[in-house]
């Protein structure tokens, strides 16, 4: 990758040291341990069921919907799914996580009814994000998930497009529940040792919370603004 | 714009906000409503002071090590493909900004929600070279249709209009012909954004954090608009104001949660989106191109000084929601694009006292403010000290304090003028007491402004020394 460059950094940065009354830190700074560290407690020694009871309270509050599913079942839940969300076409992420839980078949099956089913392909390029932009309903896994907040984590990579989650009118996140954690502080101490390896960090890492949502106008809630507008998790055991 | 909103006096500027009823009741309803989600977050967690002081501790450290964490955060971005501009003044931002557009020879440009961008001007000098600036975040689209109406609050920019209003403003200036139901006016909006989207060549955002150990910027949105401005234009320019950096990912951590919470009572808001520099080789979406400005504008000369703390700021608008000034006199009474408490601290430290004198006094010193504050900057403290420096550097003081000033040490000099003067205070007093029925009081000065609305509380005509003599012989206590 070219490397950037980078404008003006001696001169404001020694300004700044300056108006510190000292000179610029050479040395790397070291972290101190904060005295209070709250984070660590919520949900602190939860199984991945209460975890997952947790989760689905929370999803209330956030407008999404939740199907808790067991692997055997997660077909059909998937095709009920699909059909209450008025199928349509379809856009998902080239993810392997489709076949090792057998979506695989699902997907084929929505097409053969006609449904318009496109897998993210990198090669396609710009095409992608027209089919995303005209797609019903997009389909990603969740990467970890947040039960306090009712989030799915999603890093971007080559089949895992931006768009998938953000383009369609409604959108599904597939949850293995062993991808659950308390809250954000996991996954940003995942992120915080991936960002420790040296090389590339993920272009993109989206926290998704439900729906897109607004209340720009007299403080009143809309769901659906320029995201999508219907948000359905569905949690698959997979232990 | 600039921090400066319009040109009028802040005492019209006022009048104006409390003969406003739609905007009152609008604050009011606002305030009570974001007030309570706030509380009712904080409540659940049970441990709310530990997440302050955690988050306090982050703030200071992260300030005092500045120099550091913007070098290494710039270092990391351009290691990831990312172009860095460090950028003293708004010219200077812009003039990366216009050139970055120009190189690219683009037109249409969308942004996402940023007060820093607002601070600097950026759309104004973008829109002299021929671009066409959209806003996209839903608030600040209405304000912009609107013939450009300032913001009234950072966080939920047109507040003060109803949804008539913007029922009329989409009618008049894009041919809405639907009724006022919100959702429908923002099916509206998002129909109309998303060509825009499509068809931007440039993304323009702020920041609410960068992150230093990995060349991050995180967007924290609800309406998924910074995703859209991010992850279709081929080139993206983030622009952020040099305090809004954290250490790690484990702090961004700790900060996001207390913005959401702070700000609009959510957990999380629903998108959290963290981009590093350049989409990467095989990426089909993200920009291919990434500039990110750090903006100082002023913000360096609060550095090392008594209102340093004024940095830790993370734009939440909690001071906001609690504070009863803003609540009777709504945000454009404030003159700033940073209203409020906040704003009344911040806004002379960037734009100087000349045009912006009166906000320290537009304060009760309640310290509501602070006591609502995720990390704990003093804020009615640092208004107190805005005050002294008014006074003693400037020399700024009202001709009527003045002149009651000089009277009082004139009488308090001579002990029988003291006498005479407290024996006819109260008579004089009563004088002026009333307020009258259209609301035109006969007091005079700073008496006035109270009596123009209510009566003055009468004396009893007992002085404090007849008091005190009357108690040591063994009168009333």
């Amino acid at each position: 990758m070219k490397q950037g460059t980078i404008h003006n950094k001696d001169r404001f940065l020694n300004k700044v040291a300056d108006r510190l009354n000292r000179k610029r830190i050479t040395e790397e700074v070291q972290l101190p341990t904060w005295s209070k560290q709250p984070q660590y407690e919520v949900f602190d020694g939860l199984s991945q069921d209460e975890l997952l009871d947790q989760f689905v309270l929370q999803c209330d509050a956030i407008h999404t919907n939740v199907i808790v599913t067991e692997a055997d079942k997660l077909n059909d839940d998937f095709d009920k799914v699909i059909q209450d969300m008025g199928g349509g076409s379809i856009v998902h992420w080239d993810d392997p996580r489709f076949e090792s839980f057998g979506l695989d078949s699902a997907l084929k099956k929505q097409q053969e009814q006609g449904t318009d089913v496109h897998c993210w392909n990198y090669q396609l390029g710009e095409a992608n994000i027209k089919k995303a932009e005209q797609a019903n309903i997009g389909i990603t896994f969740s990467d970890m998930t947040l039960t306090e907040s009712g989030t799915v984590v999603l890093f971007s990579d080559k089949g895992k497009g931006r768009s998938v989650s953000l383009l369609p009118q409604r959108y599904v996140a597939i949850i293995p529940k062993s991808t659950l954690v308390p809250r954000m502080t996991q996954a940003a101490e995942k992120i915080h040792e991936i960002a420790k390896e040296q090389g590339r960090m993920p272009s993109c890492i989206n926290f998704i919370s439900g729906p897109s949502n607004s209340a720009d106008i007299e403080l009143r809630l809309v769901v659906g603004v320029h995201g999508p507008v219907q948000a359905t998790y569905i949690v698959v055991d997979d232990k | 714009m600039g921090v400066r909103i319009g040109s009028e006096k802040f005492f019209d500027r006022v009048d104006k906000g409390i003969n406003n009823e739609f905007m009152r009741k609008a604050v009011v309803e606002a305030q009570t409503r974001l007030e309570g989600r706030k509380t009712k977050t904080q409540e659940e967690m049970g441990n709310w002071e530990d997440w302050r002081d955690l988050s306090e501790e982050i703030r200071q450290h992260t300030l005092d090590n500045l120099d550091f964490y913007l070098e290494q955060f710039a270092e990391n971005v351009a290691e990831q493909g990312g172009h860095v501009f460090f950028a003293e003044s708004a010219e200077e931002a812009n003039d990366y900004i216009t050139n970055v557009v120009k190189k690219k020879n683009a037109k249409n440009i969308i942004k996402s929600k940023s007060m820093v961008t607002e601070e600097i001007g950026m759309n104004e000098a973008l829109e002299e070279t021929g671009c066409n600036v959209v806003e996209s975040d839903l608030g600040e689209w209405i304000l912009q249709l609107d013939d450009h109406d300032p913001p009234s609050h950072i966080v939920v920019p047109a507040l003060h209009k109803n949804k008539e209003q913007i029922r009329e403003t989409f009618h008049e200036k894009r041919q809405y012909s639907n009724s006022s139901d919100p959702n429908e006016l923002a099916l509206f909006a998002r129909e109309q954004l998303r060509k825009d989207f499509l068809s931007a060549e440039v993304g323009i955002t702020g920041c609410n954090f960068a992150v230093a150990e990995s060349g991050s910027v995180s967007l924290v949105t609800n309406e998924g608009n910074a995703r859209l401005a991010t992850t279709l234009p081929e080139t993206q320019i983030t622009v952020m104001g040099m305090e809004r950096i954290v250490p790690t990912w484990k702090e961004l951590d700790i900060l996001v949660s207390m913005l959401c919470r702070s700000a609009v009572g959510q957990k999380l808001t629903s998108y959290i989106t963290g981009l590093t520099a350049v989409k990467e080789d095989g990426d089909v979406d993200g920009p291919e191109e990434f500039h990110v400005v750090i903006v100082d504008n002023g913000r360096s000369k609060i550095l090392g000084t008594k209102y340093q703390s004024a940095l830790q700021c993370i734009r939440c608008a909690a001071c906001i929601n609690v504070c009863p000034v803003y609540r009777h006199v709504g945000g454009h009474s404030y003159g700033s694009i940073y209203p409020g408490p906040i704003g009344a601290v911040l806004t002379p430290l960037l734009d100087g006292y000349e045009d912006h004198k009166e906000l320290p006094y537009a304060s009760s010193l309640c310290a509501a403010c602070t006591e609502a504050c995720p990390v704990k900057i003093p804020l009615h403290e640092l208004l107190v000290e805005h005050r002294k420096d008014i006074v003693e550097k400037t020399g700024k003081i009202g001709f009527a304090e003045k002149m009651a000033m000089k009277g009082y040490a004139k009488a308090a000099s001579n002990p029988n003028l003291y006498k005479m003067g407290t024996n006819m205070a109260p008579s004089y007093i009563k004088s002026i007491a009333k307020s009258e029925e259209d609301g035109k009081g006969k007091g005079v000065g700073p008496v006035k402004l109270w009596t123009n609305i209510r009566d003055l509380p009468e004396s009893d005509g007992n002085s404090f020394r007849k008091w005190f003599e009357n108690r040591s012989k063994g009168g009333d206590q």
